[in-house]
């Protein structure tokens, strides 16, 4: 096994009392000295900061990115207003999901960010794909970020905090915009999103920086750092999909009910990779099985659990699964066959032998609190 | 989450111990530790078994305990139950041979007690030893202490 690889908040994670443990070929904290669910709570209540260094900020510049995007994903970058993100996928030619992330338009340049782990797999893949098109003789060209650090703040006090550290206009900041701005006297790109379902920023800046910008972040009394304990359950509650669990190069975007990353006018226009086959599940309503939120009597019932229908025939399998801190029961995403999905089916999950009732509960799970305007 | 789930029992605090609560009756009871972070509290015969505290600080928050039936008559070794935190469930292994008398049905409502109290309240089963030898092979407190510490290192 290769060596793991660690962030630049390494030292600071573990100065502040952080369990390391190896994610997706990287040594990251799975939490301080604080309990997970207290980790989880905090985040809902105040504001949490998450080291996200391990993904990979990637951008594209030349006059024929907006093609090139539209090719690699069904984002609807021809009318992504500058200064906005827009949630997709990125797909191959069976329709699959080969990593999913946000594409934003920052006016000079196509900025997303890929998962962790996912630099040998997604960097090929559009390196492919931009050989092909210099070899049509289009424009396009590709960085990656790899001097940057990321750092994600979450949670209902975020705003406050990153007011208290920049002149910015946030009350003019909506949900999935970015900008350029100065964090504590640090050059970073902003955009309000996150991956725990609130309110909140993702910061991406010359990593020679991190200890000195979390340094900064954590002197408000409001913030908890966090690791990826909570991150799981957070996310989970916010019904957000995890790559390598909930979605994977077989799973189309229809059967992960991403629908909503696919806009009327690439439904239309096609064109991306895969699309036959995603516009065909869409037209024809063809998609055999769906993603779908379950609430677990019971034992959680996590990745890999059996879902069975009435007769204990199986009818899916759970991808991820979880104890809500926030609803205090257990909750789980997992594919079923189609016929099984509708909300309030009352199925079963088989966890160590034993059969739970479980009923097919719509996500999120809790709420989302993001900013939407003023 | 794969990773997360891959919990182990690993935990560098040293105020993970704490003595086991001292039964009021005249019996002597001895108290002995597994390498799987079971105890077993033997007092003439019927032995209260959990998990340790270094074991609960090192799941962390748990959410859910599944307890074996009452009447069963299980060997050292065998699962006896699950504690499940918020990362990952782990088996807990009856650590003596018997006959299960009583299970502490409190931890289906209150699981956390486990973290909170792990060798008072928090107990999972008493159990009617049938081979009291096997004590014999288990670690005494001070042992158990070395073991952790030798863990966590």
């Amino acid at each position: 096994m290769a060596a793991l690889r660690r962030t630049a908040l390494f030292d600071f994670h573990v100065k502040r009392g952080a369990k390391m443990v190896p994610f997706a070929g990287w040594e990251m904290p799975v939490q301080y000295k604080e309990s997970i669910i207290n980790s989880h709570l905090h985040t809902r209540e105040k504001a949490g900061l998450f080291d996200v260094s391990h993904m990979l900020g990637v951008r594209f510049t030349g006059k024929d990115r907006v093609e090139f995007m539209e090719k690699m994903c069904p984002v609807d970058a021809k009318n992504l207003p500058a200064s906005m993100g827009s949630l997709s996928v990125l797909t191959n030619e069976a329709g699959g999901i080969i990593d999913d992330c946000i594409v934003t338009n920052r006016g000079d340049d196509l900025y997303t960010v890929i998962n962790a782990g996912h630099e040998d797999k997604d960097l090929p893949h559009f390196e492919k794909h931009i050989k092909a098109f210099h070899g049509a003789g289009k424009d396009i060209h590709m960085e990656a970020l790899t001097g940057n650090a990321l750092l994600a703040l979450q949670g209902p006090k975020a705003v406050d905090v990153m007011k208290k550290l920049s002149s910015h206009s946030f009350d003019s900041m909506k949900f999935m915009q970015g900008a350029h701005m100065t964090v504590a006297g640090v050059q970073c790109f902003v955009t309000r999103s996150g991956y725990t379902g609130e309110d909140g920023f993702e910061l991406a800046f010359k990593k020679e920086e991190s200890e000195g910008l979390a340094a900064e972040i954590c002197k408000n009394s409001d913030v908890m750092t966090i690791g990826l304990g909570a991150r799981d359950s957070l996310r989970l509650e916010a019904g957000l999909c995890l790559y390598g669990n909930d979605l994977d190069d077989t799973t189309t975007p229809v059967e992960a009910g991403l629908l909503f990353v696919i806009s009327k006018a690439r439904r239309e226009s096609g064109g991306f990779i895969g699309a036959d086959v995603i516009l065909g599940q869409i037209n024809n309503k063809s998609a055999a099985r769906k993603r779908i939120g379950l609430i677990v009597e019971g034992a959680p019932a996590r990745n890999g659990a059996e879902v069975v229908d009435k007769d204990g025939k199986q009818i899916g399998v759970v991808t991820s699964g979880v104890h809500s801190p926030c609803l205090k029961k257990n909750v789980s995403m997992a594919y079923v066959a189609t016929p099984f999905s509708k909300l309030g089916s009352e199925i079963g999950v088989k966890v160590r032998g034993k059969t739970s009732a479980a009923v097919v509960t719509k996500m999120p799970f809790v709420p989302s609190n993001y900013f939407r305007g003023a | 989450m794969s990773i997360i789930a891959r919990a182990t029992l690993r935990a560098t605090a040293s105020r993970a111990f704490s003595r086991p609560a001292a039964f009021s009756r005249s019996f002597a009871v001895v108290t002995k530790f597994t390498t799987d972070h079971e105890y077993v509290s033997n007092n003439d015969g019927i032995a209260t078994v959990g998990i340790t505290k270094f074991a609960a600080e090192a799941l962390g928050d748990i959410v859910f305990v599944e307890l074996p039936e009452v009447g069963a008559k299980l060997d050292q070794k065998e699962s006896m139950g699950v504690v499940e935190s918020v990362k990952a469930a782990s088996d807990v292994y009856m650590p003596i041979s018997g006959e299960i008398l009583e299970v502490n049905d409190m931890l289906k409502d209150s699981p956390a007690t486990i973290n909170e109290s792990p060798l008072e309240k928090g107990w999972m089963a008493k159990i009617k030893i049938s081979n009291p030898a096997e004590m014999d092979e288990m670690m005494t407190l001070e042992a158990y202490e070395k073991f952790c510490a030798d863990e966590s290192s």
